[in-house]
């Protein structure tokens, strides 16, 4: 490692040195807006350093850390979802004097950190830290209320099914590291070709990657905690959960498995049922909830099967169609949850269906808001879901899978049906007075305004303009994955 | 350029009459009624500049056309273009557009704002469907009608307009996301054959397949079509729809979204897929002679006055099926002329009926009865539009009906003669709607202001029309005569190639 090596790393550096500077900065004076300014800052500074980091990918710092393109493309993502999760919190919490919300910022940056690891590792050691420090921050983040009971019971649930897929991720590791010799992804292709390896092994321990790696995804069968967690949760930590750190590990997925060579057909099997299951499972169960937070907690887990359909039609088309759906989700689900935390308080988010009724006649421009984003979420046009949407159906439909793609079809008017009935009761006319949601009253903070303003314009022009987005995702990700 | 602007012109007046309802509703009102007027304008001035080029027979270009790069990445042009045909129904649009804008003035009371944003997308994303010669753009449009029908219903529909607006969207989108797959399988195949990633309808149309790869990607456009038409037994939405919807979104839904199902299977279906068309045909038109005769059975059976005209609208775009898919010079002309005739009666028929619940707030035909003595111009103008729904020479509708029965039976006797039982059943329920509604004791003591000055208005302007239509279709047919000969050209053209 030379001193050159530094610079592609910058833009990791940066944001550790952000998460430092937050926890000095608020040692010094313990104030909500300071923590968010050095924070957000930090987190910039972060993003324009991968304008610095670039001219000189693709290239492998150490084994461990290899800095290509795709993997600047994916920290942008990431930096910019958890800036717009900073600001989020600073509305969440800027009337609430009780709780102290300026350690969140620091987990925020911790968490960010993890998750720009994740998407640039070419090594199972630098994928186990990169997971790790995503998860642990993600633990405080969940329980962040500690006074609550609910918040609690997530966060301790998310630390102990987090820690059994670790768990079985690991072993997954040192099975195929048993067989294979190597932890490196680029030399595991040459190595599984020797002769002699036990090809049994090598798939078991694939399998039990794909099964850690699906938790974190919340994919069907392991999406048991997702509903819970994202109730429990403070809102801009359930944004957190459901875009940046789903998204960091869907493209460490995308990584490992194009750079390890480890697809074949019986993973791609695996896949279809898993693919299959979360987009039936995550649609109908949806249908069941009364609860907000819950509904978009089932919706993540059907947009993440969607994602696998691309993922299964693997190719070029396959890693635009994954980059500019999750650019796509991420914008909708930050807005979505943006507009929760508008109307919540901490404490007492508002989940409950019912007390949306009648939102639009009291608050137009939230539930004109809020409306995009379900419309996004559903995929109708004059939104950016559509254009992902429409992505992903040509990327199955190029790759010929028509289980996935019909399933993905049926599902998704299924899935409409749960969006428009969020819709409906933002626009009905409830007579009995609304007692949830108190915070109706109060003004929202400006940053919280100004980051669900800009989300829904990100949504709204992609949806009707997308080509300078796809253009940047063609230089990013054409190149060699 | 200028059929860009006809949609940009609804869109931007759309935002801008909900931006002036915060002062003034009427405001509202008038910016709407500006917007439509100004595009019906438009589209006349048009039909007038191209007249001459029409009549010439100079049928294979577009009469106008926009070419923008929208999404390179995909092959993916806003391309508009126009010909006699789309020109027709566009006519048709913004005519029911501006009539849809006056017959809510006094119906929407609340929300005013929105209802006009919602009202205008409609018409835009309607224009869209009917200019669009790009299948992303097409679908584009397509989608985009759906959400401000919904919001239409739901937000000042009657009493079960949530079931009704969910059942509605829920059916046209699942049927859309067919068609969005085989667009795309379309798309693929397409690269396949040519190396060209592209989403023009003109070139789309050399696409070589297999004839059993057309049979299901026509399936997947014809399933999309067949429930925006809607065919029996995909039209359970539309009873629903039109009966909770409020006046103009009755107005449009029957006048024009209907139209889009139509229009889709003559511009998309045959042209495209002429091979598979011809096999699925006569499937195609048994389904179509069967809403015929069931929507006829049940539109006699309804008491609700709405629904009842709602199945007459099923089984009157059954003929349209039928002309369609025997692919006949005639029978074309037939369905496109009742395209454009439906949609002015049945559009009339459901503003009367507005008008109508507006005053005794009911719509259950029992409830009714006697109206002629209490309103004479109400009841007339009912039986008048009654009488064309049935098929009386001399209005439009006739000529339609007439036209896709002479051109089916060169196709398929014993249809045509099935479907020709549906004109005769048509006379029964127009006939007890009048009678029930009009005619008789006035049992329930009504005593109604009769049609206002606006309401007679455009009651007028429809009647004028549509006696023009049966009396001297000639421009009509002439207009687009052209545009049929040019896709029945291009059917073959496909078939030859395949």
């Amino acid at each position: 490692m030379t001193s050159s090596d530094l610079i592609p790393l910058l833009p990791l550096m940066v944001i550790a040195a952000s998460a430092v500077a937050t926890m000095l900065a608020i040692a010094v004076r313990l104030r909500h807006a300071v923590a968010l300014t050095v924070t957000t800052l930090g987190l910039c500074a972060a993003f324009a350093s991968l304008f610095v980091a670039a001219p000189l990918a693709p290239r492998s710092v150490t084994p461990l850390i290899r800095i290509d393109s795709s993997a600047l493309f994916y920290t942008g993502l990431i930096l910019a979802g958890s800036i717009a999760v900073a600001f989020l919190s600073y509305g969440y919490y800027r009337h609430h004097r009780r709780s102290r919300p300026e350690e969140l910022y620091i987990l925020i940056a911790i968490a960010a950190l993890g998750s720009a690891t994740l998407v640039s590792v070419s090594h199972f050691a630098s994928l186990f830290l990169g997971l790790e420090i995503l998860s642990v921050s993600l633990y405080g983040m969940v329980a962040y209320e500690r006074d609550l009971k609910a918040s609690v019971e997530a966060g301790v649930k998310y630390l102990v099914l987090a820690a059994a897929s670790a768990s079985l991720l690991l072993f997954g590791m040192a099975l195929v590291y048993f067989e294979l010799g190597t932890m490196e992804f680029g030399r595991m292709a040459d190595a599984a070709a020797r002769p002699g390896v036990a090809s049994s092994i090598v798939a078991v321990g694939v399998v039990l990657i794909v099964a850690g790696i699906g938790f974190k995804l919340a994919l069907v069968p392991f999406h048991m905690w997702t509903p819970d967690v994202y109730e429990g949760a403070p809102a801009p930590v359930a944004a957190f959960v459901a875009t940046v750190s789903k998204g960091a590990v869907f493209a460490l997925l995308l990584r490992y498995f194009g750079q390890s060579g480890a697809r074949n057909n019986t993973l791609l099997l695996v896949f279809t049922i898993i693919a299959v299951a979360s987009m039936f499972a995550g649609n109908l169960l949806a249908l069941l909830q009364n609860n907000v937070k819950r509904i978009l907690a089932y919706s993540s887990i059907a947009h993440l099967g969607y994602l696998i359909v691309a993922f299964e039609a693997g190719g070029n088309m396959a890693g635009f169609a994954v980059a500019f759906y999750l650019v796509a989700y991420f914008a909708t689900m930050l807005g979505a949850f943006g507009v929760v935390a508008m109307v919540s308080a901490p404490g007492n988010d508002l989940g409950d269906l019912a007390s949306y009724r009648g939102l639009f006649w009291r608050r137009p421009a939230v539930a004109g808001t809020f409306t995009v984003m379900l419309l996004s979420l559903a995929g109708i046009p004059l939104t950016a879901g559509f254009v992902g949407k429409f992505y992903i159906v040509a990327a199955g439909a190029s790759a010929l899978l028509w289980l996935l793609v019909f399933s993905l079809v049926i599902t998704s008017a299924i899935g409409l049906y749960h969006y428009l009935r969020i819709v409906v009761a933002l626009y009905s006319r409830s007579e009995e007075p609304v007692t949830a949601g108190s915070r109706t009253a109060q003004r929202i903070a400006w940053p919280l305004t100004w980051a669900v303003g800009a989300l829904t314009a990100a949504v709204i022009a992609i949806g009707c303009y997308p080509s300078p987005v796809l253009r940047l995702i063609q230089d990013m990700i054409a190149g060699p994955q | 350029m200028i059929l860009a602007w006809l949609i940009f012109i609804l869109l931007v007046a759309g935002i801008l009459a909900a931006i002036a309802a915060r002062r003034s509703h009427d405001m509202a009102r008038w910016i709407s009624l500006a917007a439509t007027l100004l595009d019906l304008a438009l589209t006349l001035a048009l039909w007038i500049q191209h007249s001459g080029r029409i009549s010439f027979g100079n049928s294979g270009d577009w009469l106008e056309q926009v070419d923008w790069t929208w999404i390179p990445q995909l092959g993916i042009h806003f391309h508009l273009a126009l010909d006699g045909l789309s020109l027709l129904l566009l006519a048709l649009t913004f005519f029911l557009g501006v009539l849809s804008v006056l017959c809510s003035w006094s119906e929407i009371a609340h929300s005013v704002g929105f209802f006009h944003l919602n009202l205008l997308w409609i018409l835009a994303g309607i224009t869209g469907v009917f200019l669009a010669t790009d299948l992303f753009l097409f679908y584009f449009a397509w989608e985009l009608m759906l959400v401000p029908m919904y919001f239409l219903i739901v937000l000042w529909g009657h009493e079960h307009r949530v079931y009704a607006a969910v059942k509605f969207f829920l059916f046209t989108q699942l049927s859309g996301l067919l068609m969005l797959v085989a667009i795309l399988v379309l798309y693929f195949f397409h690269h396949a054959g040519g190396g060209i990633y592209t989403f023009d309808y003109e070139q789309l149309l050399h696409t070589p397949l297999s004839s059993r790869a057309a049979l299901w990607i026509m399936l997947g456009f014809f399933a999309a079509f067949a429930v925006k038409l809607p065919l029996f037994p995909f039209h359970t939405w539309l009873p629903d729809a039109h009966t909770e919807a409020p006046t103009a979104g009755s107005v449009i839904l029957a006048g024009l979204l209907l139209k889009t199902g139509a229009y889709g299977m003559i511009r998309f279906v045959v042209p495209l897929f002429p091979g598979a068309a011809r096999e699925f045909a006569p499937v195609a038109m048994s389904l179509g002679v069967a809403g015929i005769i069931y929507c006829a059975v049940m539109a006699f059976s309804q008491h609700d006055l709405k629904r009842l005209v709602a199945y007459t609208s099923v089984s009157h775009l059954g003929f349209v099926v039928l002309g369609v898919f025997s692919w006949n010079e005639l029978a074309l002309q037939g369905a496109v002329m009742t395209m454009l005739c439906h949609g002015i009666s049945t559009g009339a028929l459901f503003i009367l009926t507005g008008a109508l619940q507006e005053r005794i707030h009911t719509r259950e035909l029992g409830q009714m009865g006697g109206l002629w003595s209490t309103a004479p111009r109400l009841s007339g103008a009912g039986l008048y539009f009654a009488l064309a729904s049935l098929g009386l020479p001399g209005l439009g509708d006739f000529i339609g009906e007439f036209l896709v029965l002479l051109g089916a039976w060169r196709y398929h006797r014993v249809l045509t003669i099935v479907a020709s039982i549906g004109v005769l059943a048509a006379t029964f329920y127009a006939l007890r709607l009048v009678q029930r509604a009009f005619h008789g004791p006035n049992e329930y003591r009504w005593t109604l202001t009769d049609l206002v000055p606006r309401e007679g208005v455009i009651i007028a302007l429809m009647a004028i029309s549509l006696l023009w239509l049966g009396l001297y279709p000639q421009p009509v047919l002439s207009t687009f005569s052209p545009a049929l000969h040019a896709l029945e050209a291009k059917a073959q053209a496909t078939a030859v190639i395949r």
